[in-house]
């Protein structure tokens, strides 16, 4: 992939990068800026990208301003993750209905076409990596993800900023893409200039940039972008420290540290649903009235919620500090074990979107630190 | 599959409340003559004056106990009822009506009628579950009907109805909403309530009120503490938000009151 040529675009041509995907047949999806925050939505073009905003986030706050820069891409994580494509948050599988008296089973079919997502961050390319693994590796595979998946144009941009809630680089997942893109794009305002430099990561994307017939991007350009990114990296607002982790977690299980969390958590599920990790789902029926068809929907579960580990009887994670401690442990520690690299990609989104801003670096340094 | 013989019969009963919650039964407009299908409705005076005599296979009730007379009428429709499902904030907690159980009653009375003495009333208004064995609730101001009709499929079929005992949040998120509390700083009830409606308030940028109650086990202590150090709330601000429809449930009777005593000792 080094070896590809990368390009350089004034600012203004973005449009005819994103028209040159929608005309290939591919939906556009991307960032919109509405009521406040930065989420992802239908675009119609360059026009519809939250140009000129850029967001302020700490723990359990988010805001969103007006810059001067007027830059397209000055903002980092917001509410939405790329998962609601590809998990939708509620969906029917099946229908069963009685024709006199046999039940037949019908499938909901995956039709959402060709679709670009445009603007995956580093830690996003990281997360639907993992999201592969999950659903596309092993012994369960699922149908509907990899259809989905399979139809998909992804228009990566690398960060030249970092929020107050980053920390990518604890997690070694940006703010430089790497793979899993068809294009990656940087985007670069300096003295005046301002210009996007890009390249392919497939062959599919190679094919687009023949047609646009950009310029190759000089020596100089390549430098400034460099410099923006390593001003990036250096700026995280957030560090995990990962060295032995995986292991001091799973040793923690009675730590007294979990519950001056659970006396602080409120079993939401917030962070959860935020985070672009987290697969669990559950399924549930909605029969008719009267009795003669039903529908199986599956939708978004939580560990944090009661029901996730009901069992015969009862939950068996009753209190929230045993909640919170399932999820931390396990996106931090047992993941390992199960897919292969940590569960946590350093987007940071938990941190903000918690109600109650608890924030996971700081926790599982609490923890890390006491026991040692 | 075959018909059932007979249909199971239907009673509505109304306590201390607004109607609101039966109505979302007639409010059930595409289902409503499944409904009506699929159940005899012997005893619905929102609907129809005619009256079947009892015993009622099930029984929805709304409102709360506020008077002798109704707490001697909830134990007629118990033994009337094979079934009994409350419906409503009233019903499960005391609704919006149990103000009165942080206030002196008399005085009430003294300056809102004439004539005191005419009128027999309770000190406090109280759930149907303190006065008679309830098999089911069903929560909310108004109730949601498409929970409704999730209780009504279940009892026809003899299943147990899904009803997550998660936050409202969930619905919030799985709605894709940006959090009110993040991006505005505003008290949402939403972590602390019990999911039922699909998170409408939130998804029309409306903080939740917390009209389906508490949650299991919400932790009002961390919320309330987290507002009050952002300044997002203050304490009598805190009293009246867990004092509205559910200021009798417990979790949140007890929160209400932790902050009125800080507020007497400030
Ligand atoms: S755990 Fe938090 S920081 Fe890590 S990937 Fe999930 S939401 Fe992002
Ligand atoms: S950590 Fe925060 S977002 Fe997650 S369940 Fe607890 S309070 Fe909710
Ligand atoms: S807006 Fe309210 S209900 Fe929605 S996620 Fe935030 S706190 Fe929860």
């Amino acid at each position: 992939m080094n070896a590809r040529t990368i390009f350089r675009f004034d600012a203004s041509r973005l449009g005819d990068l994103l028209d040159g995907i929608a005309e290939r047949g591919y939906r556009l999806l991307g960032p919109v800026a509405r009521e406040g925050a930065v989420v992802y939505d239908e675009l119609g073009g360059a026009d519809d990208l939250p140009r000129g905003w850029r967001d302020h986030q700490d723990p359990g706050r988010y805001r969103l301003e007006r810059s001067d820069r007027n830059l397209f891409f000055e903002f980092n994580m917001g509410p939405h993750g790329w998962k609601k494509y590809l998990l939708p948050a509620e969906e029917p599988l099946w229908r069963a209905l009685w024709r006199g008296e046999e039940m037949l089973f019908e499938e909901t079919n995956v039709d959402d076409g060709k679709r670009a997502f445009i603007g995956v961050r580093a830690c996003e390319l990281a997360a639907l990596a993992m999201l592969d693994r999950v659903f596309g590796e092993g012994d369960f595979r699922d149908d509907r993800y990899l259809a989905r998946r399979a139809n998909l144009f992804i228009v990566a941009v690398n960060c030249t900023r970092a929020g107050r809630t980053c920390f990518c680089t604890s997690m070694d997942t940006g703010p430089e893409a790497r793979s899993g893109f068809d294009l990656v794009l940087t985007e670069v305002a300096h003295g005046g200039a301002h210009f996007f430099q890009v390249a392919a990561g497939t062959t599919r994307g190679d094919a687009l940039l023949d047609a646009l017939a950009f310029e190759e991007a000089s020596p100089a350009d390549r430098n400034l972008a460099k410099r923006l990114l390593d001003e990036a990296a250096r700026s995280m607002g957030r560090h995990l420290n990962t060295g032995g982790l995986p292991e001091r977690l799973a040793g923690s299980g009675e730590h007294p540290h979990w519950q001056r969390i659970a006396a602080r958590c409120l079993a939401c599920a917030n962070c959860t649903m935020v985070c672009p990790t987290c697969f669990c789902n559950t399924v549930v029926d909605r029969p008719a009235l009267d009795g003669r068809s039903a529908e199986r929907i599956r939708c978004w579960d939580s560990c944090f919620s009661a029901d996730f580990s009901y069992l015969h009887g009862g939950s068996i994670r009753q209190s929230t500090g045993s909640r919170y401690r399932q999820w931390m442990t396990h996106k931090l520690s047992s993941w390992v074990d199960q897919f292969g690299a940590s569960g946590c990609v350093g987007c940071g989104r938990c941190i903000a979107w918690c109600p109650v801003g608890i924030d996971i670096t700081e926790e599982a340094e609490r923890i890390g630190e006491e026991l040692s | 599959m075959s018909e059932p013989a007979k249909r199971p019969s239907l009673a509505v009963w109304k306590f201390a409340s607004c109607d609101g919650c039966q109505l979302s039964l007639l409010d059930c407009e595409d289902e409503l003559l499944a409904v009506a299908g699929a159940v005899d409705i012997a005893h619905f005076l929102e609907a129809s004056r005619e009256v079947k005599p009892g015993p009622y296979d099930l029984s929805l009730v709304e409102g709360s106990i506020t008077t002798p007379h109704d707490a001697e009428r909830i134990r007629f429709v118990r033994a009337q009822s094979r079934f009994l499902v409350t419906i409503g904030a009233c019903a499960t907690s005391g609704g919006v009506q149990a103000l009165r159980n942080f206030a002196d009653v008399d005085e009430y009375l003294s300056i809102v009628y004439a004539h005191p003495e005419y009128i027999q009333t309770l000190a406090t208004s109280t759930p149907i579950a303190d006065h008679v064995k309830v098999d089911f609730e069903l929560r909310g101001c108004p109730i949601d009907k498409r929970q409704l009709l999730e209780v009504i499929t279940a009892f026809l079929h003899g299943a147990r109805p899904r009803l997550p005992a998660e936050s409202v949040c969930m619905s919030c998120k799985r709605r894709g909403n940006p959090c009110i509390m993040v991006l505005r700083g505003e008290p949402c009830l939403g972590p602390l309530t019990h999911e039922g409606c699909g998170a409408l308030c939130p998804t029309y940028n409306r903080a939740c009120y917390g009209c389906f109650g508490p949650k299991p086990f919400p932790n009002t202590g961390s919320f309330t503490d987290w507002c009050l150090g952002r300044g997002s709330l203050t304490r009598p601000e805190a009293v009246r938000l867990f004092r509205t429809f559910n200021a009798n449930a417990p979790a949140f009777e007890t929160e209400s009151r932790r902050h009125e005593d800080q507020n007497d000792q400030s």
